[in-house]
């Protein structure tokens, strides 16, 4: 049997359902492969073998029986600890929540268990998903499978280093500002942010509210499209779920052209603080794109410059609304007091002071300021209207353009503790990916090479609002394209990683 | 702490004007944002979901007939009901608090600017102003562990969030100004007149002892109408109609004796305590007041559709002075039997009782005679005694059809009120039904007659009141069990008169 | 936009419910004046005729049907709970008054 865990999700798919392979078989193998790697790349806070085998099992015996499966059963699959599970502990990275075992299951977590995927673990991420390097875990940083002295990304780079050190064919990350499509750039996978809406938010553990999306973390963009259809569609339980059914993703994916298209350069996207060989890369990729057939057309959206500066407005301003239950009454640890009287406000004060890390208490208090009285017409409120731009200026440019191009993040991997002391600079890392988060707009980031040092770039694509199927019809074309080169995925190049 | 003014000097030297916050529970299957049933009588924390007990990850969705309750208390209120409007959340830390924030509205409330006419104990009608009435959830409760049982000294608490998301609409009033002296009875009358009403449209039980309607009351006093407003306290949770008057009372006399005394009133909320009827000093206001509101970005806006609003407006019950006049003018009571009626809460039953046949003179005896009484000496409502409607209907029903005197009648609903069964039940069981074999009677009075000639004598001889002194023993004969009416009949006939 | 003190750290970090030491204040002081001043351009675009965007996609009138559905039982909803004492979550003793 050849390594099952090289494989894609649909490649596995598809050996599952003629037999091939068993679940059991293929879970077995990424368990074992976990237990390898894992310890030098620490993607995982939790391995939930048992309930993965278990899974596995449930789905060889139904297809043993015949019984219809979805074209994912059996297929494992890794999940951000972010998103909440039934009985496996959930901690998003942070302290405050160590210990927990949540007694429900996030929507989407339903569904992939409905469909019978295999859940391997939770995977590490920045405390709260805040951060652009997982450093802000809790729990201990994340490697880089391509340079284990390098971030994976952030805030979901456990997900991204666990499906490009081939621990998981499939993981879900979620994207609050670029915390999907940043790491898989810089591990040279492929992840999607569904337009906002798109995909459940219930039973995800909310920085901000209004930007938040979870979408798929993978190694090929078929195999996110295959695992977008399956968590993505209207969920009344989500009050901000769109209820219009998705567009057929996995068809875009399949029949990718790009023929007669356009897309738009955005000129804020693509100027100083790019790398010259992200932008080499980039650029290397829009020339295959124009030779299959697409019109490359420059746009200018002059908001974007204001981008980051209403992201860092809005979202610290959510989030400390939202982490606010998280006080050591309901669930989680409590932390007493070292001194002083035993008193619900002290203790909830202690506990929020020993479990949250360094960047989760800055978001705290900048968004407690931003929101408190005498201030929020020029914090919030301003941040709220530059929204407004934002929204404008990706509506003309996609009256002029099917999609919209750039660089998915101005770097390649960063070395660990570089930026760890500079916020600013750690928040610029996602210049390219949040204007998508404030208009709500869904974005891929896809592996357009390896840059001059040797470390993948990515290629973000940007589509309109529930047109995601835009983003599988020119990801899909540029990957073969690229693959065609390459001479198969990039992430067959990435260093062989040693065993434990 | 400074001396209390006598009420009827500080009123003659200050002017009050009021504010009252009403919180009502609505009566809805499910809480405000989440499934979890709206029953908080169950066993503690049994009635939550992953959102009323603000778990990580949980996302509200708004209960569709939460709005509709709070637009049709928006329409009754006189109210315009917002064409859009949307959920704010307010961040405070408290245990009871799940989410250490409120899902409520802040500058966008459902319903605004309104008034309701409010009748006095004296028929005068007062008009209140309705600022606002918005949509908000209920918190959990605290249960104080330790100490006196009481929030200060107490060692620890227990929090039970069965009611935590129940939802609530919270009704604001513009500053009541103009009530002078009658101010406790308006702030009264008011809250009285707004539970009538989310009873009259079924929004509500709206039980008061239950805290399903909660008043918070603000006051203040100036110098004359004329002078700009003073600072003002909020009485917290008076939970009472007679405490409500009696807390405003009490602020009216403190305010003023602070004032009086060449001090300043602080802003601050205060407690009532229904044991001496008076106020004490909570929380001062304070910058830490700082809710730091911002619209809920987990919730999409509310735009009731013009047509859902005329909808639910042509669907609007009688409204309750409507109601009343109604009524009064079908029963043929008079402005003080209704009035006293209306004061006792009695309209209601009455109005059943009625309803189920019984004549309208004979229900309001019942109801504001015997069982007032009753309910006073025994310390509960009147509704608490376990006689309904359709008893007293039955028990009118026996009298007229002679089965039953006055002070049969009585006992037998004794007997329904400790629970021996229906009227005709308790009737049977305790052997009360007036005898109706003529024989036994007639022996009696034949007996009593043939006992006391001198009696006999007098009626003949025209004075026909001294059949009282025959009809005692004739009773007492029968044991009681005899129409006193018939008695004399048959003794006015056997004297030949 | 003026320099946030130290005075203004110590009151954010009560409203925000956290405890922390001088060192912790001290350096959120800069940190926060740094992230203020470079988000405050802000205003500068934010003109009073641009309406303000609070969902990514306009949406209203999402509503749910007021049917009852499971709840957790109270097992379940006290399985997290740091402290439970006759099936209710115990919390340390509360300052203040009840809201």
């Amino acid at each position: 049997m050849s390594d099952v865990t090289r494989l894609s999700a649909a490649e596995l798919a598809e050996q599952l359902g003629r037999g091939d392979v068993t679940s059991v078989e293929v879970t077995q193998a990424h368990l074992d492969r976990i237990a390898a790697v894992d310890p030098a790349i620490h993607a995982f806070l939790h391995v939930s073998s048992d309930e993965a085998l278990a899974t596995a099992a449930d789905v060889d015996a139904r297809r043993a029986a015949g019984e219809p499966l979805h074209a994912l059963a059996g297929v494992p699959i890794a999940v951000k600890d972010v998103v909440v599970t039934k009985d496996i502990p959930t901690t998003a990275g942070s302290k405050i929540l160590d210990g927990w075992i949540p007694p429900y299951d996030a929507t989407l977590v339903t569904r992939l268990r409905q469909a019978g995927l295999p859940i391997l673990g939770k995977t590490n991420m920045d405390e709260f998903a805040m951060g652009s390097s997982t450093e802000h875990s809790a729990y201990g940083p994340t490697r880089n499978p391509w340079d284990e002295t390098r971030i994976p990304g952030g805030s979901g780079g456990g997900s991204a280093a666990a499906v490009a050190a081939f621990e998981a064919p499939l993981a879900i990350g979620t994207d609050t500002g670029g915390s999907i499509r940043q790491p898989a750039a810089v591990t040279g996978s492929v992840g999607v942010k569904p337009t906002y809406g798109g995909v459940s938010r219930y039973g995800l553990i909310a920085m901000a509210s209004s930007l938040d999306q979870a979408g798929p973390v993978t190694r090929s963009v078929l195999d996110s499209a295959l695992l977008h259809e399956l968590i993505g569609g209207h969920d009344p339980r989500d009050s901000t779920s769109i209820p219009e059914s998705l567009p057929e993703l996995v068809a875009a994916a399949r029949g990718g052209d790009v023929a007669g298209m356009r897309l738009g350069v955005v000129s804020q996207l693509s100027g100083d603080g790019y790398e010259p060989g992200v932008k080499a890369r980039f650029d290397d990729a829009l020339a295959l794109l124009a030779d299959a057939g697409a019109e490359i057309v420059e746009v200018s959206c002059p908001s974007f410059d204001y981008a980051l500066d209403a992201y860092y407005l809005i979202m610290p301003s959510e989030a400390s609304s939202n982490l606010a239950r998280f006080d050591g009454m309901r669930f989680g640890a409590r932390t007493l007091p070292d001194e002083g009287p035993v008193t619900a406000e002290r203790v909830m004060a202690a506990t929020r002071g020993a479990g949250f890390g360094p960047e989760v208490k800055r978001r705290i208090m900048l968004g407690t300021y931003a929101l408190s009285a005498g201030y929020y017409d020029a914090y919030y409120g301003s941040a709220q209207k530059v929204r407004t731009l934002i929204q404008r200026d990706f509506a003309a440019a996609f009256d002029k353009v099917d999609v919209l191009v750039s660089p998915t993040s101005p770097t390649t991997a960063f070395e660990l503790g570089a930026k760890l002391d500079d916020p600013m600079a750690m928040y610029l890392n996602d210049v390219a990916t949040i204007p998508a988060n404030l208009a709500g707009v869904p974005g891929i980031s896809l592996p357009s090479g390896l840059s001059s040092d040797g470390l993948p770039a990515g290629f973000q694509i940007l589509g309109p609002a529930k047109a995601d199927d835009r983003l599988y019809r020119v990801g899909s074309v540029l990957e073969r394209l690229l693959e065609q080169q390459w001479g198969g995925p990039l992430l067959a190049q990435a260093p062989t990683l040693e065993v434990a | 702490m400074t001396d209390l003014v006598d009420y009827d000097e500080a009123i003659a030297e200050f002017d009050p004007v009021l504010g009252i916050e009403v919180h009502v529970e609505l009566g809805t299957a499910t809480k405000m944002f989440d499934g979890a049933p709206n029953s908080f009588a169950a066993e503690p924390n049994s009635q939550v979901t992953p959102v009323s007990l603000g778990l990580p990850g949980a996302l509200p969705a708004v209960n569709r007939r939460a709005v509709e309750y709070a637009i049709k208390i928006g329409l009754a209120l006189n109210c315009e009901i917002a064409e859009y409007c949307r959920f704010a959340r307010k961040n405070y830390f408290y245990p009871d608090n799940p989410k250490n924030f409120q899902t409520s509205q802040y500058d966008e409330p459902i319903a605004y600017e309104g008034h309701l006419d409010v009748e006095l104990d004296d028929g005068e009608v007062f008009r209140v102003k309705i600022e606002r009435a918005h949509m908000e959830e209920d918190a959990g409760k605290n249960t104080h562990v330790g100490g006196s049982g009481r929030i200060q000294g107490a060692d620890h608490s227990l929090v039970d969030y069965n009611r935590a998301g129940v939802p609530l609409v919270e009704i604001v009033t513009h500053p009541i100004e103009g009530a002078g002296s009658r101010a406790p009875e308006v702030a009264r009358a008011y809250v009285r007149t707004l539970r009538d009403i989310f009873r009259t449209l079924g929004v509500s039980e709206a039980r008061m002892e239950q805290g399903n309607v909660r008043a918070d009351v603000n006051l203040s006093l100036r110098a004359d109408p004329g002078a700009p407003l003073g600072t003002r306290t909020e009485t917290k949770n008076v939970n009472s109609f007679r405490s409500i008057e009696r807390a405003v009372r009490y602020e009216v006399s403190r305010q003023a004796g602070v004032l009086r005394a060449g001090g300043a009133v602080t802003q601050e909320t205060r407690h009532f305590h229904e044991d001496t009827a008076s106020t004490s000093s909570g929380r001062p206001k304070s910058d830490a007041d700082d809710y730091r509101y911002f619209p809920e970005p987990d919730l999409v806006p509310v735009a009731p559709s013009r047509e859902w609003v005329e909808e639910l407006r042509a669907a609007l019950p009688e409204p309750a002075s409507d109601r009343r006049k109604r009524l009064q003018a079908e029963w043929g009571y008079s402005d003080l039997e209704m009035r006293d009626v209306v004061n006792a809460d009695l309209l209601e039953p009455i109005e059943q009782t009625v309803a189920a046949g019984c004549a309208p003179a004979a229900a309001r005896k019942w109801w504001s005679g015997e069982l007032a009484r009753t309910a006073k000496a025994k310390d509960v409502e009147v509704t608490e005694l376990g006689v309904g409607p359709a008893h007293i209907a039955e028990l009118a029903g026996l009298v007229d059809a002679g089965k039953l005197n006055d002070a049969l009648a009585r006992q037998v609903l004794e007997g329904v009120i400790a629970g021996e069964g229906a009227p005709s039940e308790v009737m049977a069981g305790r052997g009360l039904e007036m005898v109706s074999d003529d024989g036994a009677l007639t022996a009696a009075v034949d007996k009593a007659m043939a006992d006391q000639p001198d009696v006999v004598a007098k009626i003949q001889g025209g004075k026909v009141q001294a059949v009282g002194a025959l009809i005692g023993p004739i009773m007492k004969e029968m044991r009681g069990k005899a129409d006193a009416s018939k008695i004399r009949e048959l003794i006015l006939e056997r004297a030949g008169q | 936009m003026s320099a946030i003190t130290r005075a203004e750290v110590d009151h954010l970090a009560a409203l925000a419910r956290i405890a922390m030491s001088d060192d912790e204040l001290d350096q959120l002081a800069g940190e926060l004046d740094v992230i203020v001043g470079s988000v405050a351009k802000v205003s500068e675009v934010a003109t009073d005729e641009i309406p303000a965007t609070s969902h990514p996609l306009p949406m209203t009138n999402v509503f749910r049907e007021d049917v009852v559905e499971t709840p957790l039982t109270a097992s379940e909803a006290l399985s997290g709970a740091p402290a439970a004492e006759d099936g209710k979550f115990l919390v340390p003793q509360i300052l203040g008054d009840e809201q």
